[in-house]
């Protein structure tokens, strides 16, 4: 229901050989969502998903992260609403002491489900805005979605959660950049997250409708440069950098098995969201794995942990400290192997791979929306 | 919330949307916010478990001072509660 967040939580691994807890535990609960989003990471063949893990499942999950060290707990899916016992799930998480965060569309979040979620102890609520092309038209002419979303926006502020407004944004939204961070501003949310989408899943699959042209992405971070300057508000702003336009690949995970883990909603185990098309790994489902087993244990989190599964050119690059080789996930899809370096890196020989997939969006003209600056910049 | 600086009568407290807790995995405080976490060593730690809101700064220094039989640490604590205030981590009244 999201695009991927190429950040992670602000902790930086130690140097110690035994590897640290997975501090970051992602549950996605559910494959159901009342949205049909072009740039979801969730997986294309998601509708050949086993059955859903039942609460028993979820709070042993739970139980046993928090045992290893797990302490950000994202909950998430699909809509994560759509299970009828989230609330339970995040009774069970705040008592363990997680900081719990839902990662919601909005849709199905009521007065009522809203104030039982406040008792059962959730600490925080990421809202996502623009989430498809119709909900956008909708925003743009704040029709009923519009709508939907501020109410559920005034009614996270009114019952006094931390506010993140999530905007995935693609070729056909970016240049809205300051128009929708004046609705966060006006929303009152504490941080922003402008989350350039990151292609994987269903964003992989239309990575050639989504791509921005780099003019777009330029002026897009322009936009928020200058946002940023005359704030008379601390509200936060996240822009997760679109990397295909980068020279060096994002630090994707921190590095794999490092600290993150997420569970599918059939039970399969994780080291990132998109880790299942990885081939010859072992992925774990937890209701037969211990948590411990497949964190400390399990190939699909062992064999790109560190670096000993580098080759050149990251095997000797000083940079591998920094950036880890970038997404295994990103290599594996563009250049067939993923133990290559990721090919944003522009001292990867795939290199040219992103590049021509970038340029690609350079033949076709974005599409221009009615809107007044674009009437007075086409005449 | 004043811009002005930190006074020995200010009572700093723990930032909106923030918690502080004891990670015995990670054998330190930690300062959990939306989607994020902050690690802290031992003296900010030390520091951040003190700002509860109903002590002055001047009232955890002296505490930091007999706890760590130490002198002269006001004006690393000032400035750290400064630092984190300028992070949003604490809000400071005075």
């Amino acid at each position: 229901m999201t695009a991927l967040p190429a950040a992670s939580p602000g902790a930086h691994p130690s140097a110690a050989t035994r590897p640290g807890p997975p501090l970051w535990l992602l549950l996605e609960l559910t494959y159901r969502c009342p949205l049909h989003c072009a740039f979801c990471y969730n997986p294309t063949n998601f509708a050949a998903s086993g059955p859903e893990l039942g609460t028993e499942d979820w709070l042993r999950v739970l139980q046993q992260a928090r045992a290893l060290g797990s302490v950000q707990l994202g909950l998430s899916g699909g809509e994560p609403l759509a299970r009828d016992d989230l609330e339970p799930i995040v009774a069970e998480a705040h008592r363990l002491g997680f900081y719990t965060n839902l990662i919601t569309s909005g849709v199905g979040l009521s007065e009522m489900r809203i104030r039982a979620l406040k008792d059962a102890g959730l600490d925080h609520i990421q809202l996502s805005f623009q989430d498809s092309t119709r909900q956008m038209n909708d925003f743009l002419s704040s029709t009923r979605t519009f709508d939907l979303k501020s109410k559920v926006a005034a009614l996270i502020k009114q019952h006094d959660y931390p506010m993140v407004l999530n905007v995935v944004l693609h070729r056909l939204n970016i240049d809205h950049v300051e128009e929708i961070l004046q609705m966060a501003e006006r929303m009152g949310a504490d941080y922003v997250e402008l989350a350039n989408t990151q292609f994987y899943g269903w964003a992989w699959h239309n990575r050639r409708q989504l791509m921005p042209s780099r003019a777009q992405v330029e002026r897009a971070e322009e936009v928020t440069r200058r946002f940023r300057e005359r704030q008379d508000r601390p509200m936060r702003i996240f822009f997760v950098v679109p990397d295909y336009f980068e020279k060096r690949p994002k630090a994707c995970m921190n590095g794999l098995g490092s600290i993150f883990l997420t569970v599918t909603p059939d039970g399969t185990a994780l080291p990132c969201h998109a880790a299942r098309m990885l081939p010859g790994l072992t992925f774990p489902n937890v209701k037969t794995a211990s948590l411990e087993h497949v964190w400390y244990e399990s190939s699909g989190f062992t064999h790109f942990r560190g670096d000993a599964w580098m080759k050149e050119p990251c095997r000797s690059c000083p940079e591998k400290t920094r950036d880890f080789g970038g997404c295994r996930c990103q290599a594996y899809l563009l250049t067939g192997d993923a133990a290559n370096a990721d090919p944003v890196c522009d001292l990867s020989p795939h290199h040219h791979k992103v590049v021509d997939a970038a340029l690609a969006a350079e033949q076709e003209e974005p599409m221009v929306f009615r809107s007044r600056a674009n009437s007075s910049r086409l005449f | 919330m004043s811009a002005e600086g930190i006074q020995g009568a200010s009572r700093p407290s723990l930032g909106r949307g923030f918690r502080l807790q004891w990670e015995a995995a990670q054998n330190a405080y930690v300062l959990l916010f939306p989607e994020g976490m902050i690690k802290l060593n031992g003296s900010a730690g030390e520091i951040m478990k003190r700002c509860t809101g109903e002590s002055t700064v001047a009232e955890i220094t002296a505490d930091l001072e007999r706890t760590f039989e130490a002198s002269g640490l006001s004006a690393d604590v000032i400035a750290f509660i400064e630092m984190a205030r300028a992070k949003q981590w604490l809000s400071v009244a005075t």
